[in-house]
């Protein structure tokens, strides 16, 4: 069965996140689904916008749902905050006549867009599902610990949460340990990482971080796994300045899950994607490649 | 039915359809807000200022400006208030009614922001980082992390563009010049 969606790169994804654009596009061409890229598609404004000017947050990813409108298909998003914003933009936009005039005035084109707007996980865990996904696995990661980190904005708020739960989802527990990975439990699954506020209030956001890799540690696991590149970027740039401060030296490495997908069905490029990283995957790679994982 | 009595209750309420004085003080925002720590007013300390009309001390408040908006209140509230978004229109009117803000770290990142998108309708990290740094005035800040990022590809030197500026030169004429109805 083939997929199609329009797609929506977003600016983390051709920037600071180039590995999550690119194992998306590997994985999505592996698993059969097509994406054809919105032409000239622009920022969504992110949390920036809708912070501090509400028409802002929603015409600027109106223009967005616009491009997406004239292609007839539904829209796909890797960015958990891109997800929210567009989710946000379209409740309002459809359901404010007044607003969605004043934005197709402004952008000079309609942007009632009726299909759905989809994130790449929900895609492959609810609608390709992990049984398929198994399918595909060649490498064998047995052994390897993780914990999946949701973040805020793939649960939050509750109309645009495909997860199975706000609190306590599993999807993403799901399809990592259908590749063989071991999920360890711990709770802070879907806390706050403070990425807003990772430039402005470092001080705030190395506490917040400190206490997710901590409890990562606590939870036995060596490897956290995330689907926001917001998430992962602030885990990685903010948890080594936290050695001066608190008793653990932290170097656990914080990966896509599509680029813990590419590695387990052994996709082209999963080396290059892993390089790109802050903190290095390496001394785990080293255990699967020799086999001694565990 | 409950009705907005003060000023800024009403304009929230006009803003997002949100009641804060359906709020009954449970403090379930507080105890699951990761930023609590550094809040100079509570989540739920901010909706009571709100109904009693302490907007000065709403707005002037450090709380509106380190909000992460992670929403973790807006689920949990037993009211069904989106505080979340209640924090949304403060930081706005906040900003319209130009009161000096509590965090300026904060809004000059905002501020950066939303520049480096209407400069190229995109956002890139060299433009966001450079202007941040002009108008923080933190220039020192993150510069072994800035070298290390470079070095990885992580922050690409050349900024992307979109090609239809227009648009989005209108959208930002648009957001400044429209009358809140």
């Amino acid at each position: 069965m083939t997929y199609n969606y329009a797609y929506f790169p977003g600016c983390s994804q051709v920037g600071s996140a180039e590995e999550y654009g690119l194992s998306t596009l590997t994985v999505c061409k592996k698993l059969g689904i097509e994406l054809a890229e919105l032409q000239d598609w622009n920022c969504c404004g992110a949390s920036s916008a809708h912070m501090t000017d509400e028409f802002l947050s929603f015409a600027l990813p109106a223009r967005n749902l616009a491009l997406a409108r004239k292609t007839g298909l539904d829209l796909l998003v890797v960015c958990a905050a891109c997800y929210s914003r567009m989710n946000a933009a379209k409740a309002r936009i459809n359901s404010d006549k007044g607003l969605c005039e004043e934005i197709s005035e402004a952008i000079g084109a309609n942007p009632l867009f009726e299909g759905r707007i989809r994130h790449l996980l929900d895609v492959i865990v609810n609608d390709i599902g992990v049984a398929e996904i198994k399918k595909h696995v060649k490498k064998d990661l047995s052994g390897i610990k993780a914990v999946p980190y949701y973040g805020c904005l793939l649960v939050r708020p509750r109309e645009f949460c495909f997860c199975d739960s706000t609190e306590n989802p599993t999807d993403l527990d799901r399809l990592i340990s259908a590749l063989g990975v071991e999920v360890r439990k711990w709770s802070y699954k879907t806390d706050c990482c403070g990425g807003s506020l990772s430039l402005s209030r470092n001080d705030i956001v190395q506490k917040l971080v400190n206490r997710i890799f901590e409890e990562a540690f606590k939870s036995g696991a060596d490897l956290i796994v995330t689907a926001c590149p917001m998430c992962q970027a602030n885990l990685e740039m903010r948890q080594r300045p936290g050695k001066l401060r608190f008793k653990l030296v932290h170097h656990m490495p914080v990966v896509y899950f599509t680029e813990i997908l590419g590695l387990a069905m052994e996709l082209e490029g999963w080396r290059e994607w892993l390089k790109a990283h802050l903190i290095s995957p390496k001394p785990l790679l080293e255990k699967i490649d020799s086999g001694g994982v565990g | 039915m409950l009705t907005s009595v003060t000023r800024i209750e009403k304009e929230i309420e006009a803003r997002t359809e949100e009641k804060a004085r359906l709020c009954y003080q449970c403090k379930k925002c507080a105890a699951g807000c990761p930023v609590s720590f550094a809040m100079d007013l509570l989540p739920h300390e901010i909706m009571n200022c709100v109904c009693r009309g302490m907007d000065e001390r709403v707005l002037t408040s450090s709380t509106i400006w380190l909000c992460a908006a992670c929403e973790t209140c807006s689920v949990r509230c037993p009211n069904g208030i989106d505080i979340a978004g209640v924090m949304d229109a403060l930081r706005s009117i906040s900003l319209e009614r130009h009161y000096p803000p509590a965090e300026p770290h904060v809004t000059a990142f905002h501020r950066s922001f939303l520049a480096g998108i209407r400069g190229t309708g995109r956002t890139n990290e060299p433009v966001l980082i450079g202007i941040y740094k002009l108008l923080s005035r933190r220039l020192l800040d993150d510069i072994g992390l800035g070298a290390k990022m470079i070095a990885k590809g992580k922050i690409k030197p050349v900024p992307r563009f979109v090609k239809d500026r227009s648009v989005i030169r209108r959208i930002f004429k648009a957001a400044k010049t429209r009358v809140r109805t």
